[in-house]
């Protein structure tokens, strides 16, 4: 299991992590941020990828 | 050309976005080898675009912008502080500005952009951003009531302008274009972000050059070419940039806007040559995207150097490991979607594709009212190429959707 954290002070809702990894974030119908903080070790490579792509760094995997 | 040494490390040049997306790619698509990164800035990467925005409002510090280090990239070697200074291909070698000749397996050129600065004298008080410690020494000077006077009217500028006023600054833009942002966004929504700028507080003098920054020591006022005066304690001149391809004269590079390279991200010569172990990456990368057509362009948004740079480090590690991968792995498509943001005081710009692509006649508001919220659509031969959010983020997907199917 991967253990995910998001700033959500940080967070700015751009919402580039939805296209990363779609099946632990997407952006709600008021354009905020939703995620959920788990996810199996076959999605590592697209939470890096969401982690690599947020303007404003917030997304995190807790090691 | 003579033979690279297989034991000499690649070298990444440039310790950035792109040239740290690089080093990463390496080691996740199976590089086991030697990794050098030699970058002229004395910080561990940053990201840059808070310089302008909410970092420059609060605390400018390396830790509120440093990149974090990954696992992988533990024994990768970092040489700060040290400017390549030339290049032989043939001898697959580098030289710096320490002294020092290296030999590498292979070459990532990541060396990015400067601020092109405005040709008068250099006195206190004159400020360009593009590094930490450029916004380090100009949140020292935006005081409460400090007159600051913005050269240039961009993404950049406009950010930077919004920044200082909420800090207190009185803000004047002194731009050549007619309208902000003129060049990216098209006069329609061009227009609308004056009447919001100057909404907030933002004087914007258009159609005007800067004739002289006076002062003796420090800046006193700027004279504008129409016979203008402002008087000023700032001036950010934020004007453009110059690619930082110095250290690659007298290569065969093509090297006319940049550095060429193919859709693997491989440099390519004068000659038109595709060469497997030089690659470029981020803002100094013209590469061709299938997206659009085939016309190679350097595209300055932030997605870019994490895209190329993870398409040059999988090409590349594919051609190290020379087990028979490398023609697949060329041949996979390769088309990023550039993606940038610009926030202005309460604006919150968005947009995906290539907006500069398109004329002013082929633009209009898909969603929403300009003056409030709206998402904005760019055509180009009747195919929708951008799409900017004012304020709309989720409402942009299915057009993201829609651009990025037109190309691979
Ligand atoms: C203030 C600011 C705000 C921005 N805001 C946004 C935004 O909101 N949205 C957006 O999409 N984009 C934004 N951008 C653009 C984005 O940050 C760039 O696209 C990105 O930084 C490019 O990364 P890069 O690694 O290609 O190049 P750079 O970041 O330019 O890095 C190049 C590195 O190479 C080093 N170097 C240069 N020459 C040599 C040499 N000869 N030897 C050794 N090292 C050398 C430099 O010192 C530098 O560290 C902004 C840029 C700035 C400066």
């Amino acid at each position: 299991m991967i253990k995910i954290e998001v700033d959500m002070n940080q967070c700015q809702h751009y919402g580039q992590c939805v296209f990363e990894a779609p099946d632990n974030f997407k952006l709600n119908d008021d354009d905020k941020l939703e995620y959920v903080a788990e996810a199996p070790d076959s999605e590592r490579d697209n939470i890096e990828a969401a982690v690599d792509v947020c303007p404003m760094q917030a997304i995190r995997i807790v090691e | 050309m003579a033979e690279a040494n297989p034991a000499a490390p690649v070298v990444i040049v440039g310790a950035a976005m792109g040239g740290l997306r690089a080093a990463e790619s390496l080691r996740r698509s199976g590089y086991t080898g030697a990794i050098r990164v030699v970058g002229e800035e004395l910080h561990a990467p940053y990201n840059r675009p808070p310089l302008s925005k909410e970092v420059l409002a609060t605390d400018v510090t390396h830790e509120a912008v440093a990149f974090p280090s990954r696992a992988e990239m533990g024994d990768v070697e970092w040489m700060l502080g040290v400017r390549a200074t030339a290049v032989d291909l043939d001898a697959h070698t580098l030289t710096t500005d320490d002294g020092n000749v290296q030999e590498w397996r292979a070459l990532v050129i990541a060396t990015g952009l400067r601020a092109r600065r405005l040709d008068f004298a250099p006195i206190a008080g004159r400020h360009v951003v593009r590094s930490l410690d450029d916004a380090m020494a100009l949140r020292a000077e935006l005081i409460p009531s400090a007159r600051v006077v913005v050269v240039g009217s961009g993404f950049l500028g406009c950010e930077l302008s919004a920044t200082a006023r909420k800090l207190g600054c009185s803000v004047t833009i002194v731009t050549p274009s007619a309208e902000p942002m003129i060049r990216p966004l098209g006069d329609l929504v061009a227009k609308e972000m004056r009447r919001r700028l100057t909404e907030e507080g933002v004087q914007i003098f258009s159609g005007v050059t800067v004739a002289a920054i006076n002062g003796e020591t420090s800046v006193e006022s700027v004279e504008l070419s129409d016979g203008r005066v402002i008087e000023a304690d700032v001036v950010i001149e934020s004007v453009g940039s110059h690619c930082n391809i110095e250290w690659l004269e007298g290569t065969n590079l093509d090297v006319s806007d940049g550095v060429l390279a193919d859709n693997a991200m491989r440099a390519v010569t004068t000659d038109g040559i595709a060469l497997d172990d030089v690659y470029v990456v981020g803002d100094i990368a013209r590469f061709p995207n299938p997206m659009f057509d085939d016309v190679p362009r350097r595209v300055e948004h932030w997605n870019i150097p994490t895209d190329t740079g993870k398409r040059a480090g999988a090409v590349l590690a594919a051609h190290l490991a020379d087990d028979g991968s490398f023609a697949d792995v060329v041949a996979k498509p390769f088309a990023p979607v550039p993606s940038f943001w610009s926030n202005q005081f309460e604006i919150k710009l968005q947009a995906y594709g290539l907006l500069g692509l398109v004329s002013d006649d082929d633009i209009r508001v898909l969603e929403g009212d300009l003056t409030d919220q709206a998402a904005v659509g760019y055509y180009r031969d009747g195919r929708l190429v951008g799409v900017l959010g004012i304020g709309m983020k989720a409402a942009l997907l299915p057009y993201r959707k829609q651009i990025a199917e037109g190309g691979a």
